[in-house]
């Protein structure tokens, strides 16, 4: 492992902190930037020397930046397959990126805030994660090292298209704003789907994942805009944020409801999800997942004795498979992976600070 | 028990919703064939359909126009507009000018629109500034031919027509 990965894996992102606003029910919002620099075909048509080129002329661009002066750069084909995994569990790198040899990295700023995916689908994915709903925040942090960049590389851009990407859908302004958002008490009602249809009524995508089995799974919805041509980019986040802002208020009614008419079940619910998670031996990660999705709706209830926001989204992200075998600094097979997990999750919960948060 | 709709085998374990343009797709899958596809709780990606998207929203010309438009050929890569149908990513950005016939109600029917209004790099700011001005300009003098107030039109067609005397030289189009 590189000594910048090492780093990474000791603490967490900058962005599951919880410290933004409304982090009980958006986890983290994310702004990306599709750009292409003229001079070499799209990544996929791309010669390696041409696509090294590139990341050569990212990189040395990137770091004459305010933003990404200090960054590490991770190129994909010097790290192990595990490291890859790794990255992308930490939501930095896209499956396809991973696959890619050297030509193709990661350059990461400071504390995982802002970062470049070069040659990734297209030339450059400028991103930036923030903690919460900080909308506003993260596409100006995104904006102002795009006009960095600008200066220092020559983006493929025509007058009538906008910024010209690999694929269509990202062409216009490359722009792609999502919120990711914990939705339990509009799944619990059975509201989620007519809700999310609304949402798509004015041009955004919805997708979500859940598990089977249980009602109080797969509560975590990616909504992000669906189109990048027409609209200019305040435009398209203040429609997100304008939408964002209307399902955490149905989140909240909808919780309300649920409390009124069904007390008793939702709480026992949320107890047992955390007594599983606190005492478990054996723990499968969609479990994990589901179980601490029904905890994190225990603390936006603000039900007491449950543990602090940034402890639940730590878990979400270090019970991952890559996570555990990075703690553990070794490879081992899914029983065991399980095993892991729950010993990992239950220290989590049982540590003295976190009793000491408990009521 | 459902079926897992890749495999058809193992019991499905992730359920994946895409909600596009208000119609709702759902796919289910097992562990396993999620896995080779990309798909991993928690972690929102599912671009892997998009392709699928762009390919069904392109091919709506059938037979022998197909065909022919199939062989039109990007004259910056060499990429044929056939596999952009097939993999829905274009090859340079030289490609948007050669497929511009067929990329535009592409365009159209993703977005909603084939014209960018936003950002643009500094370099191109000035110009495009300009060019903003002017398309407003005339909008409004269409606007006022419409309601009849000649008089307002007058004045906008001497502004528009100062502005194109003061342009700077090279206007020509550009890609
Ligand atoms: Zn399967
Ligand atoms: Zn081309």
């Amino acid at each position: 492992m590189t000594p910048a990965l090492k780093e990474l894996a000791r603490r967490p992102s900058r962005w599951l902190d919880a410290s933004g606003p409304h982090s009980e029910v958006v986890l983290s919002t994310r702004v990306r930037l599709a750009r292409n620099v003229l001079g070499a075909p799209f990544t996929h048509r791309a010669r390696e020397e041409q696509l090294h080129q590139v990341l050569h002329s990212v990189v040395s661009a990137a770091r004459r930046t305010g933003s990404l002066r200090d960054s590490v750069l991770l190129r994909m084909g010097d790290l192990a397959g595990l490291d890859r995994q790794f990255l992308v569990e930490r939501h930095l790198v896209s499956h396809d990126l991973v696959e890619g040899s050297s030509t193709r990295g990661l350059l990461l700023g400071p504390d995982e805030t802002a970062s470049i995916m070069i040659n990734e689908e297209d030339h450059l994915r400028l991103q930036v994660i923030h903690s919460g709903f900080q909308l506003a925040e993260s596409w100006r942090s995104a904006n102002h090292l795009d006009d960095e960049l600008d200066g220092l590389l020559d983006y493929a851009f025509s007058e009538e298209l906008g910024y010209l990407t690999a694929c269509p859908t990202n062409a216009g302004t490359g722009l792609r704003c999502s919120v990711l958002i914990h939705l339990p008490a509009l799944v619990l009602t059975k509201q989620i789907t007519k809700v999310l249809q609304g949402v798509t009524q004015v041009g955004l995508a919805v997708r979500g994942f859940y598990g089977e089995g249980s009602e109080v799974m797969g509560n975590f919805f990616q909504v992000s805009n669906q189109t990048t041509l027409g609209h200019r980019e305040k435009e398209t986040a203040e429609n997100l944020e304008r939408v964002t802002r209307q399902l955490i208020e149905y989140e909240e009614k909808a919780r309300e409801v649920l409390l009124r008419d069904a007390r008793l079940q939702i709480e026992d619910k949320i107890y047992r999800a955390l007594g599983t998670l606190a005492y478990c031996r054996s723990i499968g990660s969609q479990e994990t997942l589901n179980l601490s999705s029904a905890v994190r709706f225990g603390v936006a209830l603000e039900l007491p004795g449950l543990p602090p926001l940034p402890v639940l989204n730590e878990i979400l992200v270090f019970s991952q498979p890559a996570h555990l075998q990075r703690m553990l600094g070794r490879e081992i097979g899914p029983t065991e992976r399980n095993v892991a997990r729950a010993e990992y999750v239950r220290g989590r919960l049982n540590s003295n600070e976190t009793r000491a948060d408990r009521a | 028990m459902q079926p897992c709709q890749i495999c058809g085998k193992n019991p499905a374990s992730v359920h994946f919703t895409e909600i596009v343009n208000g119609k709702m797709s759902e796919l289910h899958l097992c562990d396993t064939c999620a896995h080779d596809k990309g798909i991993q709780p928690s972690l929102g990606k599912g671009k892997f359909w998009i392709s699928d998207l762009i390919a069904g929203m392109v091919d709506e010309t059938v037979g022998a126009e197909s065909e022919r438009v199939g062989r039109v050929q990007c004259s910056g890569c060499g990429l044929l507009y056939s596999t952009f149908r097939e993999t829905g990513r274009l090859g340079c950005p030289e490609c948007y000018t050669s497929f511009g016939a067929q990329l535009r109600p592409v365009l159209r029917r993703i977005h909603g629109a084939t014209r960018h209004i936003g950002k643009a790099p500094l370099r191109d700011q000035g110009r495009l500034q300009q060019r903003m001005e002017m398309a407003s300009l005339h909008d409004e003098l269409e606007r006022a031919v419409e309601r009849e107030d000649f008089e307002k039109a007058a004045e906008l067609r001497d502004r528009i027509r100062t502005l194109e005397t003061t342009a700077a030289p090279g206007k020509g189009h550009e890609g």
